[in-house]
C-alpha cells in the first residue's frame, strides 16, 4: 500500500498550500529492509514449526517396525517388558512418568502460585527476589539430581517413608512403603518439584506483574480489599497466562530426564505406592539407548517411547490452548 | 452520629509529592454537600492527583508522599485508625481512563455490591437500574454476559460510572468522565450527575469549560499545583478575581 504523505509546499508568493505527493515506487534500501525483515521472520517461524513435523516423522519412521506388528493400544496398556522375548509393554513406564509428573506438579504449582502472588502483589522486594528465582531456574538438572541423591533420598528413606508408613499407610496402601532405599516416586517427584517451581513461579509472576495498575485501582476504588482485588482482578486477568505457565511446567517435568533417573530407582514396575521405585519414559530412553541394540525391535521400542513423550506433551499443549480459547476468546489466538 | 454541615469534604493543608516533585501545594478547600464541585485547570496542574488524594488511591504509588488532612464529615481519612476500604467505599472514584474489570458487563456492575455483602437475589435489578441510569442498558442488555473489554471507550466510561454508583458512595469523584463521549451521551451523563446531586456530593474534573458552566455549583481553579481561586460557580465564572483565572477562562492559558 502506498502511503500518501501531505507536504507543505510554499509557492513564490510565500503562502503555504497542501498537496499530496504519492511516492512513485517502493524501491530503495528502506523497502528492501522491510521486505527482508518480514520474509526473514516468516521463514524462521515456519522453519520452527516444520521442525516438530520433521522430528515426529523421523521418530515415527524408526518406531514403525514395532507399531506395524503390535497395536498401539496393546503397547500402551501391556505391563510386561521383556525385550528378549519380544514383549514390549509400556504401561510401567507411562504410569511412572505420569505419577512422577503429577506428584511434582501437585507440590510445585500451589507453592509457585502463592509465592508469585506474594512477590507481585504483596512485597516491594521483587527486585531482590526475582533474580534469585530466575537463578534457581537456570541451575543444571544434574546438580538438582546430585542434591536429590545426597539430601532428598536419605530424607525420604529415614524420615518421610517410615512416618507415612506408620500413619496414613496403615489406612491407604498408597502411603505405605516396602522400599527401604528411598529411591522412588516421592524422591523423584520432590526433586522435580524443586526444579519446576522456580520456572512456573517466574512465569506466573511475570503474568501477575503485567496486569495494569489501573485495573487494581479500579477495584480498590470500589472499596475492595487487597485480597479481593488480587483474587477477582489480578488472578482472573492472569488465568490464561497461569494456565500456560502450568502447561510449560508440566512439559518440562514430563520430559525431565537426568535429575529424575538419578533418584527414581529405575525399576520396571507399575508403582503401587508413593515410595516405590519407578522407571519413567525419558529414563528408559536415556539408560538404554545404544545398548543391547542387537535385540530385535529394541531400537524401535525406544523410538516408540520417544514418540509417546512427544505425543503426550503435544496433546497437553494443544489441550491447554483449547481451554484458553474457551476461557477468553479475545486473548487466545 | 456525624453532624451534617454544609461542608461534606474539607481539605486542610494538603501537600502531595511525587518523589521530589511538589505536585500539590498547601491545598485548602471545602467541598459543599450535595452539590457539584468542578476542578478546572490546565493539563498537568494536579487535578488527577488531587482527586486521588481524596480517597487515598494516591498512596498506592510508592513514590507518593501526602501530608495534611482530608476530613469527611470531620473525620480525617488519613488517620491511621481509619479503615481505607471504608474510605474508598464512601468516596468513590471514576478514573480518567475507563478501566473495565476482567469480567462480564454484568459482573462489572455486580462486583462492588457483592463485595459489600449484597446477595445475588436482587442483583439483576441492581445491574439493570444502574445501567439504565447511565443510559447504557439498551446498548448492552443483550450481551450482559459478554466481556466488558469488548465495549467502546465511551461505553466503558458509562459502565465505570454505573459500577461506581452501584456501590452507593456518598461522594463521587469523576475524572473527566465525559471526555470520550459523543455530545448526546455526554449530555446524558451530565443530566445524571445533575440528578445525582440530590443524594451525592460530586467532585468532577473537566477540561470542558462549557460543561463546567452548565453543571458546577462550586469551582476550584488549580494552576501548577496551587488553588488559585475557588468559590461559587457564578462568581468564579462571571467575576473572576485572579488575572490567571481570567486568562484561563478566556482560553489564553492551558
Ligand atoms: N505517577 C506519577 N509519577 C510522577 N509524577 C507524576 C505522576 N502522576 C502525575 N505526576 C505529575 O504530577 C503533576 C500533576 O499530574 P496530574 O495527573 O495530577 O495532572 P492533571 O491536572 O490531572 O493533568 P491532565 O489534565 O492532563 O489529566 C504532573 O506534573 C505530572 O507529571
Ligand atoms: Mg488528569
Amino acid at each position: 500500500m502506498n502511503i500518501v504523505q501531505p507536504r507543505i509546499l510554499t509557492d513564490r508568493i510565500g503562502t503555504a498550500r497542501t498537496t499530496f505527493v504519492i511516492p512513485r515506487n517502493r524501491q530503495g534500501w528502506r523497502y528492501w529492509k522491510d521486505a527482508i525483515a518480514s520474509q526473514g521472520m516468516g521463514i524462521s517461524t515456519f522453519a520452527a514449526c516444520l521442525l516438530i513435523v520433521v522430528i515426529a516423522g523421523a521418530l515415527l519412521d524408526r518406531a514403525w517396525p514395532i507399531l506395524s506388528v503390535e497395536s498401539p493400544k496393546a503397547l500402551v496398556t501391556s505391563e510386561t517388558w521383556h525385550p528378549i522375548k519380544g514383549q514390549f509393554g509400556f504401561w510401567p513406564f507411562i504410569a511412572s512418568s505420569l505419577y512422577v509428573t503429577l506428584i511434582a506438579m501437585a507440590l510445585a504449582v500451589p507453592a509457585a502460585l502463592f509465592s508469585a502472588m506474594y512477590l507481585a502483589e504483596y512485597t516491594r522486594l521483587r527486585g531482590l527476589i526475582k533474580p534469585l528465582v530466575d537463578l534457581l531456574a537456570s541451575i543444571p538438572s544434574v546438580v538438582y539430581g546430585l542434591w536429590g541423591v545426597l539430601f532428598v533420598v536419605p530424607l525420604v528413606r529415614d524420615h518421610i517413608g517410615p512416618a507415612s508408613n506408620d500413619t496414613l499407610g496403615q489406612i491407604i496402601p498408597f502411603f505405605a512403603t516396602n522400599n527401604p532405599t528411598g529411591y522412588g516416586l516421592l524422591a523423584a517427584g520432590f526433586v522435580l518439584a524443586i526444579m519446576v517451581f522456580p520456572f512456573v513461579m517466574s512465569v506466573t509472576e511475570e503474568v501477575f506483574h503485567s496486569v495494569p495498575q489501573e485495573m487494581r485501582e479500579a477495584s480498590l476504588a470500589l472499596g475492595a480489599t487487597h485480597w479481593e482485588t488480587t483474587k477477582a482482578v489480578v488472578l482472573r486477568k492472569s488465568l490464561p497466562g497461569v494456565i500456560a505457565a502450568v502447561v510449560l511446567g508440566f512439559s518440562r517435568a514430563f520430559g525431565e530426564t537426568l535429575a529424575v533417573l538419578m533418584v527414581v530407582g529405575n525399576v520396571v514396575q507399575v508403582p503401587g505406592s508413593l515410595f516405590d521405585a519407578a522407571y519413567p519414559l525419558p529414563a528408559l530412553i536415556a539408560n538404554n539407548y545404544g545398548e543391547m541394540m542387537s535385540i530385535p525391535l529394541y531400537d524401535s521400542a525406544l523410538m516408540t517411547a520417544a514418540l509417546m513423550l512427544l505425543i503426550v506433551v503435544l496433546t497437553f499443549n494443544i489441550g491447554a490452548r483449547l481451554v484458553l480459547v474457551r476461557l477468553n476468546p479475545e486473548t487466545a489466538a | 452520629m456525624t453532624i451534617r454541615t454544609a461542608t461534606h469534604l474539607s481539605i486542610r493543608n494538603l501537600d502531595v509529592w511525587y518523589g521530589g516533585q511538589h505536585a500539590l501545594k498547601d491545598i485548602n478547600a471545602d467541598i459543599p454537600r450535595h452539590q457539584i464541585t468542578t476542578i478546572v485547570g490546565p493539563s498537568g496542574c494536579g487535578k488527577t492527583t488531587l482527586l486521588k488524594s481524596l480517597n487515598r488511591l494516591s498512596e498506592l504509588n510508592t513514590q507518593v508522599n501526602v501530608s495534611g488532612q482530608v476530613l469527611l464529615d470531620g473525620i480525617d481519612i488519613y488517620d491511621p485508625a481509619v479503615d481505607v476500604t471504608e474510605v474508598r467505599t464512601r468516596i468513590g472514584l471514576l478514573a480518567q481512563k475507563p478501566c473495565p474489570l476482567p469480567m462480564s458487563i454484568y459482573d462489572n456492575i455486580a462486583y462492588g455490591p457483592r463485595i459489600h455483602g449484597q446477595k445475588n437475589g436482587k442483583m439483576d435489578d441492581v445491574v439493570r437500574t444502574h445501567l439504565q441510569d447511565v443510559e447504557l442498558w439498551d446498548e448492552v442488555k443483550h450481551r450482559l454476559k459478554a466481556p466488558a473489554t469488548g465495549l467502546s471507550v465511551g461505553q466503558q466510561q458509562r459502565l465505570c460510572l454505573a459500577r461506581a454508583l452501584a456501590v452507593r458512595p456518598e461522594v463521587l469523584l469523576c475524572d473527566e468522565s465525559t471526555s470520550a463521549l459523543d455530545p448526546i451521551s455526554a449530555r446524558a451523563v451530565e443530566r445524571l450527575l445533575d440528578r445525582l446531586k440530590e443524594n451525592y456530593t460530586v467532585v468532577m474534573v473537566t477540561h470542558d469549560l462549557a460543561q463546567a458552566r452548565r453543571l458546577a455549583d462550586y469551582v476550584l481553579f488549580i494552576w501548577l499545583g496551587e488553588v488559585v481561586e475557588q468559590g461559587p460557580a457564578r462568581h468564579v465564572f462571571n467575576q473572576p478575581r485572579e488575572p490567571r483565572t481570567r486568562a484561563y477562562l478566556a482560553g489564553e492559558i492551558g
